[in-house]
């Protein structure tokens, strides 16, 4: 039952999908309104079915309905129940589904929003929308079919695979991820949307640039959540390790970063037209292909999820974007010359122009080294496999530069600097001789690092520069408090200092992550009960070993005490997981975590009458920058999205998302009256 | 719309889907093996069923055909390629053909229960404590199969699961005598 209907509402969905992807074009080509409202219903149709199929999905791993095949699968009588719940997408046929629930969410949402705005458009964005999501159906009705009947029917199945439900992360990160991914459909249908309908004015990017920050947002969290995952349940105290699906997810996010400042300069000079459809289209590209990276099996990585014919109907898809897209924005290129241009080198446009030329090649260069081992093989038919090396030596240099112009752009003007300009930097730059300084004073040497520490300094120093000059305004104006004078210039200016704070957390995180990986101090020992292993300064000593049955895994743990300069500092618990039916056991380190360091305790291996146990300890400075500095990006970017109060209750959405001006720049806009 | 401009802007799409087409054509799972063709690694292991205590050498079967299947009773691939080995096996008993399963990475009693509960196994299973023997045959993964020919050298190697049509190919082969039996 609960498959017949979960496949009924995916069959229904892809027709309807299909039909309203053709009314929303013939009812806008032929001008028939009612035709593109029929396309807007089949999307709100089209969200119930796939909540209808994803809940019957859910009913059927929380009853284990073994009968289904996926249930089967990854479904066990004695998995907890929030990881039955979460195993909706902890395999190929289940992430699919979610990731078609997702999609039809988004769709709604955005027709929704925009349903009264942009009549040119929308219908294009919705068909768009629509064809993209009968895509997904498709795969859930042929070579992905979750709902797939098993016959015998067995009476339990083995779980899900231990990696995912040894960490409730895990309930997290692929959510977030799937959130971000499909959220770049919806500012790509309104580029597509655009194109097709000729408007050229600036009225997509309205529409697109606040659905880039919120799928920019979800990529964000996901891509820290997993970093997070990863240090947490891996056992070796890292968090990034180049792998193919790792850079299938920052690829888009380094397109879709570029995308975000960019579309500044085309709001503010009318330049760089061609080039913001270009970005667009290429972050979503570049998701499709993160996805078909991760389920076709092309490339061996960790995260790959089983193959099969479902990497050539990907193949096809790919293409049918890749030429579609490429082909509109190649020809419309003509169409689209820019109105304005630069005026001066150091003005707030040449920074963005840096900032996008260094995002490129970045993208380029990890877009390089995922695919070249399959390029060596195809040209000269050996095998190769790049790693960390390669991208570490590649891409430090771009992070380097990236943190420099963070530091330099937002202290610049738009158009022509003042003379006043130098003195701005003279508290930045103190600031990066200082950190450079006490950071080679505490042991730092790696060239890289200190450059990220100095430049980290610089741009934080920079940013907080723009807040504190704001603020310190307004205490002279109005006579208020600092701290509320600081609120209320956060609150006039969304946009603007909800940036700064994300490139206060994109400083953090880079500060995070070097001092993280060239101060780490690490040690292995085999210890009897009470010896004690000293790494950094710091003791751990094994208190004893013990083991615990619990329903679908036991459990090895062990008693770790913390101990500095003699003093008990804290317990840990580091453990091995041992799921039925696998040998290899599941490692979960034990983290005590500080702002300025981290200790890592992985249990590596036991003797089996608890006499020793070998310890791996890891002391790591300045982990949970990391982890903070995500957070911050993310709050920067809530803080840019959140609804203004001047803007709610009017519905005509021209004037009210012009971007808002700073103080001090004329209004060029106007002035110059650009070309639309 | 230009249409020579959107040509062009097409045809730049076209290198890169080759190559993902290229890419699914290949398993990226398949690390090469430089065993095949070169002599297989000698050894010398203890059978797990055993009623003396003299262990199997690879030496004492020059000459003839071998099959290695390396295995763990931990490996769920190694449960659905288990019946094929087993019928082959049974199949080219006594016509110079030997297959030996070794065990890999896990316990003598845990490989007599899996066994049992499988219903037999009509071959010997070899055990390889410290896996030196798996280290020599360079092993990625369970379960893997060499085929080790009359001329005492690796033949074909294996990855993921056997079939009984793949095992009757490699076999016939090494005999040199293809029948029409997996056509």
């Amino acid at each position: 039952m609960t498959r017949i209907i979960g496949q009924t509402a995916l069959v229904m969905a892809l027709v309807l999908a299909l039909a309203g992807a053709v009314a929303a074009v013939v009812g806008v080509r032929r001008r028939r309104p009612e035709l593109v409202r029929s396309a807007q219903a089949a999307v709100w149709v089209n969200f119930a079915l796939l909540s209808v199929a994803n809940l019957a999905m859910v009913y059927a791993l929380v009853t284990h309905d073994f009968s289904i095949s996926y249930v089967a699968q990854v479904g066990s009588r004695s998995t907890p129940l929030l990881f039955t719940v979460i195993s909706l997408w902890g395999a190929l046929e289940g992430s699919i589904l979610f990731w078609g629930w997702v999609l039809a969410a988004f769709t709604a949402v955005a027709v929704y929003r925009s349903r009264a705005r942009l009549p040119d458009v929308l219908p294009y964005a919705t068909a768009t929308l629509l064809t993209i999501g009968a895509f997904f159906y498709l795969l859930l009705i042929g070579p992905a079919d979750p709902f797939e009947p098993l016959w015998p029917v067995p009476a339990d199945g083995p779980g899900p695979n231990p990696l995912l439900q040894n960490h409730i992360l895990m309930a997290v990160h692929p959510p977030l991820l799937y959130l971000g991914y499909v959220g770049m459909a919806v500012p790509y249908a309104f580029a597509v949307g655009s194109l097709l309908s000729g408007r050229f004015d600036d009225v997509w990017i309205r529409a697109t640039r606040r659905w880039t920050i919120v799928a920019w947002t979800f990529l964000t969290l996901a891509i820290v959540a997993g970093m997070w995952w990863s240090y947490e349940v891996l056992g070796w105290g890292g968090y990034w390790a180049w792998d193919p699906v790792e850079n299938a997810s920052f690829m888009p996010w380094l397109t879709a970063t570029a995308f975000l400042h960019s579309v500044m300069v085309q709001e503010r000079r009318e330049m760089l037209r061609v080039w913001n459809l270009g970005l667009i289209t290429a972050t979503f590209v570049l998701t499709v292909l993160g996805t078909f990276l991760t389920r076709s099996g092309i490339l061996s990585s960790v995260h790959a999820f089983t193959q099969g014919a479902i990497g050539y109907y990907f193949l096809v898809f790919i293409a049918l974007v890749l030429v579609f897209s490429l082909v509109l924005v190649g020809g419309r290129s003509g169409e689209l010359r820019s109105a304005g241009r630069i005026e001066s080198m150091a003005s707030r446009e040449t920074a963005f122009l840096l900032n996008n030329l260094v995002l490129t090649a970045f993208t380029f260069t990890v877009l390089l080294g995922t695919l070249f081992p399959l390029v060596a093989e195809a040209v000269r038919g050996v095998k190769v496999s790049v790693g960390g090396p390669f991208f570490n030596r590649m891409t430090l240099p771009l992070c380097v530069t990236l943190l420099f112009l963070l530091g330099v752009g937002p202290a610049l003007p738009w158009g022509r600097p003042s003379a006043a300009l130098r003195r701005r930097f003279l508290v930045p730059l103190a600031g990066l001789l200082l950190a450079v300084a006490v950071a080679a004073l505490r042991g730092a040497h790696q060239p890289y690092a200190l450059l990220v520490f100095g430049f980290g300094a610089f741009a934080a120093l920079s940013n907080m520069a723009e807040f504190a000059g704001a603020a310190r305004a307004r205490v002279r104006a109005h006579g208020e408090g600092p701290a509320r004078a600081l609120l209320r210039v956060i609150a006039a200016h969304r946009r603007r200092y909800g940036g700064y704070t994300a490139h206060l957390g994109v400083v953090a995180l880079a500060v995070g992550i070097a001092a993280s990986s060239s101060l780490r101090r690490e040690r292995e020992a085999t210890l009897p009960a009470g010896g004690i292993l000293e790494v950094a300064g710091y003791g751990l000593r094994l208190d004893r070993l013990w083991a615990e049955e619990e329903p679908q895994r036991f459990v090895i743990g062990s008693d770790v005490t913390l101990l500095e300069a003699g003093r008990e500092r804290g317990r840990l618990e580091p453990r091995l997981n041992y799921y039925g039916g696998r040998s290899e056991p599941l490692t979960t380190p034990a983290v005590q975590s500080r702002a300025t360091r981290d200790i890592y305790v992985t249990l590596m291996a036991f003797e089996n009458d608890g006499s020793s146990a070998t310890l791996k300890a890891v002391v790591e400075p300045l982990v949970a920058w990391i982890w903070v500095g995500g957070l911050m990006i993310a709050l920067g970017a809530v803080i840019a999205l959140w609804p203004g109060r001047r803007r709610t209750r009017r519905s005509v959405g021209v004037q009210r998302e012009l971007p808002l001006q700073p103080a001090a720049a004329p209004r060029r806009r106007v002035a110059e009256g650009g070309a639309d | 719309m230009s249409r020579r401009r959107a040509l062009l802007s097409g045809a730049g799409a076209v290198p890169i889907i080759a190559l993902l087409a290229f890419g699914l054509t290949r398993d990226a799972s398949l690390i090469p093996s430089p065993l095949p063709g070169t002599p297989a690694p000698p050894f010398a292991l203890a059978v797990l069923h055993a009623s003396t205590a003299e262990p199997i050498r690879l030496a004492d079967h020059a000459g003839e055909v071998v099959v290695l299947n390396f295995w763990a009773s931990w490996c769920l691939a190694c449960r659905s390629e288990h019946e094929a080995l087993s019928t082959v096996a049974e199949r080219y008993a006594g016509r110079g053909v030997h297959f030996y399963g070794v065990l890999y990475n896990d316990t003598p009693e845990n490989a007599r229960r899996w066994i049992a509960e499988m219903g037999g196994q009509s071959y010997p299973t070899l055990l390889d404590p410290g896996s030196l023997t798996a280290i020599d045959y360079g092993l990625y993964g369970v379960p893997e199969t060499f085929f080790i020919g009359p001329d005492g050298r690796v033949a074909y190697k294996q990855i993921g699961p056997a079939t009984e049509q793949l095992l009757v190919r490699q076999i016939e082969t090494l005999l040199g005598t293809v029948t029409g039996e997996w056509q």
